[in-house]
């Protein structure tokens, strides 16, 4: 469960929470028991993980767009699963969500201002005569003028059309969005802008979010908390700061380190991970990370390990998680143990065994 | 990948419709070529009685002296094995096959296309049971088809039109419900699907518009191919019956004396060939003037 | 220098999308051509192999290979300057590999089309496989069997074993996962280190640029505004552009939310 912030005296009650959530697609679970909470604006969670990790997943079943296996998603209390009605079209107003790909997540035969305007009519939220003008108030809030609305998706950029996708979600007034890799698919500069839009509408609108990335530079900037996902479990989940500076599961250690940065200052120790993310058909026993984990011992390929509190508000799901902890505080990111050579199969592994954690210095120097 | 850069005007306010709608004609040559071209076999058919100088030969007149001569001033297309003026046949023709052609496809498109999304929307075991039915239709040879029907109904233009509609239909299901789905798969339907639009919206307003381009095009081929459909069914002596001035069967009455009198023949297929064409360039045209790519703003 | 590009500048009828006055690579050296999308780093890479003619654009000035000039050459003397002393990967690695053939049934092909005997091939192939640490067996795969960046690999392994002197990556790593990334640009940093390849290495990705690259030049509307060593500009960029596309970079330590 992902530690909400207190605040005051009393734990605030969470506006979305997810328990135990699994999803099937044929044979793979592509999310397999997880559970996270959100709480109420202004507040982000970012979900973190790689291709396979089922983050996508997660953020589309909380829309209902896809069906679930086992658990619960409750949104302000009520099983989302079970509306209908009234009930159903009110939540259809509380939660939007935003796709990845530019390119596809707009009608390409239909206007950018009728497009955006479309909600607001199916909803009747305003007159069908006044929908064209507040279509154009919600893109000029994401920051593009009126003579966009008469344009189709093909004439705008992939920057351009990601914001109007969000003021298309932003027309029922939402409390919860959810930004499926908002700009994964943009460049450096419409990515900022994007980033900018995000922060100014949660401090406008009072927002929550759940924001889906790969990239851990965007949720240190979003988001309060953070979790870590792999292989459809969350394997490590905290406060973004906290997670990003210290570390307690090797894996996030592997991904914080493969960003790349641009101060040479900032930079830590890359632990590059051998082999791919593991068939999801087929997952390894134990630790699904196990096989490629540098620090996985004999335990690990037998015992499933439990998301556990390792510090205040730190859930970790790992047998050696302190040890890691402890690493991150004494050498700032040696790489524990040698770095395996990438490209070795992912599964069946060579486990490793090791009698503890390696003492400082007798890994590899520091990369950078 | 690596594309080049588009090289297509962005951004502009529209212009007055007048002017937007000279340069779309202007940027669509296609458009323009078939439709008149369609246009003026329209006319043909209406003016037929006006423009034709022998409009009895249309129908049950004949001329025993006038029998296979040459074209001439007189008659233009000359005449044929009853002496009738190809000329005057060739523009009531025009009544006839085309119009066949269009309300078969008509049909096709009024069954094909709903069961078409409907299967592609929706999937499942609704996916399933429509694409049996259509495998089953779709194995029957027109052909076939009409030779038994011919048992029970007269041979006339109605069966001509049932028969070939039954057999043409499916391949409307096929194509429509690949597009749907293809379609319906798309992040924009979900993202319809999460604000909340009614599934009747989602349907008529981005399904439908978006897979029905392929389907044009199809349909403004198909126009050629069932008129030639209906020329063999009267070659069988199952359509049009003599002295309906239908083209297909003007070919196939015409065959036997193919060799002397080319005439017969040849103006009743050149007007096929040209209604074809006409069609086939109107879809094309339509289909260009539908992409929202090719739209001009300044 | 190995490769030397002057004045090259590349059309579409009348609207130019480069206009490069200058950018050198030497051996063993990684420079990297960094701008926003439409910036032409692509068309760069079209018009260094000769192909910016596919998609209608015309080119103009100097590209030089160790000297000789390249822009002149006819297409069946590109075809031998082409993998064999310049090589190219990119975004989608999936295209380079034709879905019908076994990943090194392609590999073999273009090793034989630049004149090894098959055993040749076929021991260059495994020694190129080894090199960027993927097993040689993957080679018997077809290409939806391999991950984004397994393929990315053997398009490089491919590189290798045509023993390129020059190679072009045009966001090789976009499109990958940041671990497998990590992966790819270790195994670039290699290429440099062991072989002495020359790499122009593209990308619209600041940060991925400012880690691996020795020099950097910076792309805005075809033109570079500013080239240089990697840690000046990174540090002091001369060009406000450059200030803008750092200050967009987002960082990792920059809190966690308000």
């Amino acid at each position: 469960m992902t530690p909400l912030p207190e605040r005051g005296d009393r734990a605030v009650t969470p506006l979305l929470e997810i328990t135990d959530l699994t999803v099937r697609f044929g044979p793979v679970r592509a999310v397999d028991g997880v559970s996270l909470r959100l709480a109420g604006g202004p507040f982000g969670l970012g979900l973190v993980g790689e291709s396979g990790s089922g983050k996508s997943t997660i953020g589309r079943a909380v829309l209902r767009l896809v069906p679930t296996a086992g658990g619960h998603i409750r949104f302000e209390g009520k099983d989302v699963a079970a509306l209908r009605g009234p009930a159903l079209a009110g939540y259809r107003r509380a939660a939007q969500i935003v796709f990845q790909d530019p390119d596809n997540s707009l009608d390409p035969r239909i206007r950018v201002g009728a497009s955006v305007a479309e909600p607001l009519i199916a909803h009747r939220i305003v007159a069908r005569q006044l929908a064209a003008g507040r279509a154009c108030e919600l893109l000029a809030e994401v920051g593009l003028g009126p003579e966009f609305a008469g344009r189709y998706p093909h004439q705008l950029s992939g920057g351009q059309r990601q914001r109007v996708a969000i003021a298309r979600a932003l027309g029922v007034q939402p409390r919860l969005l959810v930004l499926d890799e908002p700009t994964s698919a943009l460049d450096v500069k419409a990515q900022a802008r994007i980033l900018a839009l995000i922060a100014r509408l949660r401090a406008d609108r009072n927002l929550a979010y759940l924001l889906i990335t790969h990239n851990l530079g965007i949720v240190s900037e979003l988001c309060e908390q953070t979790a870590v996902l792999y292989l459809g479990r969350v394997v490590e989940s905290g406060a973004t700061s906290e997670l990003l500076s210290a570390p307690a599961h090797p894996y996030t250690r592997a991904l914080r380190s493969a960003v790349p940065e641009i101060d040479v200052a900032a930079r830590s120790a890359r632990v590059v991970l051998p082999g791919e993310p593991p068939d999801a058909t087929s997952p390894p026993p134990g630790c699904v990370f196990h096989p490629r984990c540098p620090l996985a011992v004999d335990r690990c390929a037998t015992e499933v390990p439990a998301l556990r509190t390792v510090r205040p508000a730190r859930l970790v799901a790992c047998h050696r998680a302190e040890e890691v902890l402890a690493e991150e505080s004494t050498g700032a990111g040696q790489a524990l143990g040698p770095s395996r050579p990438a490209g070795r199969p992912g599964w069946p592994p060579r486990v490793s065994r090791r009698p503890g954690p390696a003492p400082a210095g007798s890994g590899d120097a520091p990369r950078r | 990948m690596i594309e080049a850069p588009s090289t297509l005007p962005t951004g502009g306010a529209r212009l007055p419709r007048g002017q937007a709608l000279r340069r779309g004609l202007a940027a669509n040559p296609l458009l323009v070529a078939g439709g008149l071209l369609s246009a003026l076999i329209v006319l043909m058919a209406l003016l037929a009685p006006l423009l034709a100088p022998f409009p009895g030969d249309a129908g049950s007149a004949t001329h025993p002296f006038l029998v296979l001569r040459p074209p001439s001033a007189q008659h233009w297309f000359g005449t044929d094995n009853v002496g009738r003026d190809v000329y005057s046949r060739v523009l009531y023709g025009a009544r006839i096959s085309p119009l066949i052609a269009v309300v078969v496809l008509a049909i096709s498109c009024a069954v094909g296309i709903p069961l078409g999304v409907a299967a592609g929307y929706f999937g499942g075991w609704l996916d399933e049971v429509i694409m049996r039915v259509t495998d089953i239709f779709l194995a029957f040879p027109p052909l076939l088809l009409a030779l038994a029907l011919a048992a029970v109904l007269p041979a006339s233009i109605t069966t001509v039109i049932i028969v070939i509609a039954l057999t043409w239909w499916p391949w409307y299901t096929r194509l429509i419900r690949g597009q749907a789905a293809s379609v319906a798969g798309r992040p924009y339907i979900d993202g319809c699907r999460a604000l909340g639009i009614s599934r009747r919206r989602i349907i008529f307003r981005h399904i439908l518009p978006n897979s029905i381009t392929p389907l044009i095009i199809q349909v403004s081929l198909d126009v050629g191919g069932v008129i030639l459909t209906v020329s063999a069914l009267s070659f069988l002596g199952l359509g049009a019956q003599d002295p309906t001035p239908d083209w297909g069967l003007m070919v196939a009455e015409g065959q036997n004396y193919f060799l002397t009198s080319w005439w017969v023949v040849t103006f009743p297929g050149i007007a096929i060939l040209v209604t074809a064409f006409a069609f086939t360039l109107l879809g094309d045209g339509l289909r260009d003037l539908m992409d929202p790519k090719r739209i001009f703003l300044r | 220098m190995r490769l030397r590009i002057t004045g090259l500048q590349v059309r579409f009828g009348e609207r130019r999308v480069v206009d490069l006055a200058e950018l050198a690579i030497a051996e063993a050296e990684i420079v990297g051509l960094a701008g926003e999308s439409g910036s032409g780093k692509s068309m760069t890479t079209l018009a260094v192999l000769g192909l910016a003619h596919t998609v209608g654009a015309r080119v103009d000035g100097s590209v030089r290979l160790d000297g000789a000039e390249l822009t002149g050459l006819s297409q069946r003397e590109m075809r031998e300057v082409r993998g064999r002393r310049i090589a190219a990967i990119f975004q989608s690695p999936a295209l380079a590999f034709s879905p019908v053939f076994r990943v090194g049934s392609v590999v073999h092909r273009a090793l034989r089309l630049h004149g090894m005997t098959r055993t040749e091939a076929a021991a260059a192939a495994q020694r190129a496989m080894r090199q960027v640490l993927l097993p040689p067996a993957l080679l018997d795969r077809y290409p939806s069997q391999l991950s984004g960046g397994q393929l990315q690999r053997v398009a490089i392994a491919l590189a290798l074993a045509l023993r390129a002197e020059v190679l072009l990556a045009d966001e090789p790593t976009s499109a990958l996962d940041v671990t497998v990334q990590a992966e790819v640009l270790e195994l670039l940093r290699d290429l440099r280190d062991r072989e002495g390849m020359s790499v122009l290495f593209i990308s619209h990705d600041l940060a991925v640029v400012a880690e691996l690259c020795d020099r950097v030049a910076i792309m805005q509307d075809g033109r570079i505004v500013e080239q240089g060593p990697t840690s000046r500009v990174v540090t002091a960029p001369a060009s406000s552009y450059t200030a803008e596309l750092l200050a967009a970079v987002p960082r990792l330590g920059a809190g966690g939310g308000r």
